[in-house]
């Protein structure tokens, strides 16, 4: 049998962008694709090789987060909260934590808070380093690079079980400070680790940043521009690979964020480059907080005193507290009706948002494209479909 | 020169390479059965329960305040209180849990239960392979095969239960002090504020 005999069936004759003979073919990538970075599908209506129409289609891996969070304890929802974007659980928890410590109004004591950029920064590391040996992946770099950047993030992790328990989901921190304090010899541990980071920078520079390949592949590709990055509500690297100038730690400065200098990295053209380029930068600063934090330490009490970990209730109001996690700004929304549980949890996921506009970027580009422009978005399915 | 920067990133390969018979640092495979790394303090896994002394069924320190099974997040916890009380470890009558169960496929072993126990009864495991064929009976683990000495926490957490062992000794000897007699002309019980 010809293939020209072979019924069209909802596929609709069309003259394709140059005028030719042709016809649009429509492929449903994901959600079972290893490019997709989860359960995550991608309707993509190609011509040729070329996009024309991309819709993400998610929801996959829906688990009903902010409704089983209106029904626990608000301590309840902290060991939930790690499964939001499980890359960086000890940014989710410290988010969450922001907002109850609004909402009820509890200090924090200074040595908590320098345990907070330490673990945070440490997790920001790690994210980073994953996402672009995720990104060569995607790009056809089989191996080496991602098996590099693991074997860092793995470094990062031991430190981060040593401390908190637990590799991933790691439930650290509480209403008013944090859970445990570091065991012996944790600090000179993750002293050492911070250390020989950027010499890991440098290797991975030195693989990678000149690499033709890699400039063919990222370079002018998926350029978002600034008005639409900052009209869709873009945050992150995302935005910053833009141009914008806006790092929530430099604009709230919360926590003790004021008391580190550090830099913003900013990018110029708003493609994929600029946004590997970007988390590259950014490591490098996330290294001189660290080493920075981890002098400056001081001693004391990790938990606010008045903190109660039983029969917490919140006075009845609303806050937000978010932060700049390594995907974007994360936002938790409280509303509190002086039960012990939330009238109202709102997660305001990173990585959701910078996926609306994904299709802008898409358009015009090849099929393995797309699959590095996902990619560089930077997405973990547990928060996009929470 | 084009492809300079594709020659630079072989070379790093190279060190890479060669590097790994020479450096630690930068062969960092475990072979897993086989090898193992060295067990991690803190970690934590599934949560049991904590007897003293010999006998599980006599030195189990729950006493079924039910606590933890109305914290626990995913509510994998399950308790029955007993109608009667006997003496624990101490020999104080106490209540004590007539059914104790853990669900392990719904446990997310977030340490939620260990935090709110006022009576160091649930602690944190560290064994990892608890995998099972059997769904139903196997993944619902009892009390039985729950309880683990105090001999066991202090092994494979022994700083936290060092701690946890002093706070209960400084515990019982105050409750001792509380509970004598008044003696005759009594001098103030130094240690105890109320």
């Amino acid at each position: 049998m010809s293939a020209t005999t072979l019924p069209a069936v909802h596929l609709t004759p069309k003259p394709s962008i140059d005028g030719s003979e042709g016809q649009l073919l429509e492929v449903s990538m994901g959600p079972q694709h290893p490019s997709t970075h989860g359960v995550f599908r991608m309707d993509v209506v190609l011509d040729g090789e070329r996009v024309v129409k991309l819709k993400p289609v998610f929801g996959y891996l829906h688990r009903n987060h902010e409704k089983i969070a209106e029904q626990e304890t608000y301590l309840g929802s902290m060991p939930y909260t790690d499964r939001l974007d499980y890359f960086c659980s000890i940014m989710n928890n410290w988010a969450y934590a922001l907002a109850v410590e609004k909402l009820a109004g509890i200090q924090v004591p200074e040595r908590a808070e320098y345990i907070r950029i330490i673990t945070g920064e440490l997790t920001r590391l790690q994210n980073h380093a994953c996402l672009i040996g995720f990104l060569m992946q995607d790009m056809g770099a089989s191996g080496t690079p991602l098996m590099y950047a693991f074997r860092e993030r793995e470094k990062i992790l031991d430190l981060l079980e040593a401390l908190t328990g637990s590799r991933m989901m790691c439930n650290y921190m509480r209403f008013g400070g944090c859970r445990v304090d570091f065991p012996a010899g944790w600090l000179q541990q993750a002293q050492k680790v911070t250390d020989a980071f950027p010499r890991f920078l440098d290797e991975y520079e030195r693989l990678l940043a000149e690499n033709e390949i890699l400039m063919a592949r990222t370079q002018g590709i998926g350029v978002l521009p600034k008005e639409l990055a900052v009209n869709a509500g873009i945050t992150g690297p995302m935005l910053r690979a833009c141009g914008v100038n806006y790092d929530i730690r430099k604009v709230d400065k919360y926590g003790i964020y004021d008391r580190f200098s550090f830099r913003v990295p900013l990018g110029e053209h708003g493609d994929v480059y600029d946004r590997y380029m970007i988390r590259l930068l950014e490591m490098r600063e996330s290294v001189k907080i660290l080493q920075k934090a981890m002098r400056d330490i001081p001693s004391g009490a990790i938990m606010d005193v008045k903190a109660k970990i039983r029969g917490f209730r919140p006075k009845a109001g609303e806050a937000y507290g978010r932060i700049e996690a390594p995907k974007g700004e994360l936002g938790f929304y409280l509303i509190s009706d002086g039960s012990p549980n939330p009238y109202r949890y709102r997660v305001r996921p990173p990585s959701l948002i910078n996926l609306t506009v994904l299709e802008d970027m898409c358009l015009g580009h090849n099929v393995a494209d797309v699959v590095v422009i996902l990619g560089s978005v930077d997405i973990v399915l547990g928060e996009v479909d929470r | 020169m084009f492809g300079e920067g594709l020659l630079k990133g072989m070379a790093e390969t190279a060190r890479n390479f060669l590097g790994s018979y020479v450096s630690k640092d930068r062969l960092t495979t475990v072979q897993f059965p086989e090898e193992r790394v060295a067990p991690i303090e803190a970690s934590r896994n599934f949560p049991f329960l904590v007897y003293d002394g010999g006998d599980w069924q006599q030195g189990m320190r729950c006493v079924s305040c039910l606590i933890c099974e109305k914290e626990c997040p995913p509510k994998c916890i399950f308790i029955e209180k007993s109608t009667d009380k006997k003496p624990d470890a101490t020999g104080k009558p106490q209540f004590y849990p007539a059914v104790f169960d853990i669900d392990v496929s719904v446990c997310m072993s977030c340490q939620i239960c260990v935090e709110v126990c006022p009576f160091d009864a649930i602690k944190m495991d560290v064994a990892f392979e608890l995998s099972t064929d059997d769904r139903f009976d196997g993944l619902l683990w009892n009390k039985e095969r729950l309880a683990k000495s105090n001999e066991y926490y202090g092994r494979i957490h022994p700083t936290e239960a060092a701690a946890v062992d002093a706070h209960l000794v400084e515990g019982r000897a105050k409750l001792e002090a509380k509970s004598k007699p008044i003696a005759p002309a009594a001098h103030p019980v130094s240690g105890v504020t109320e």
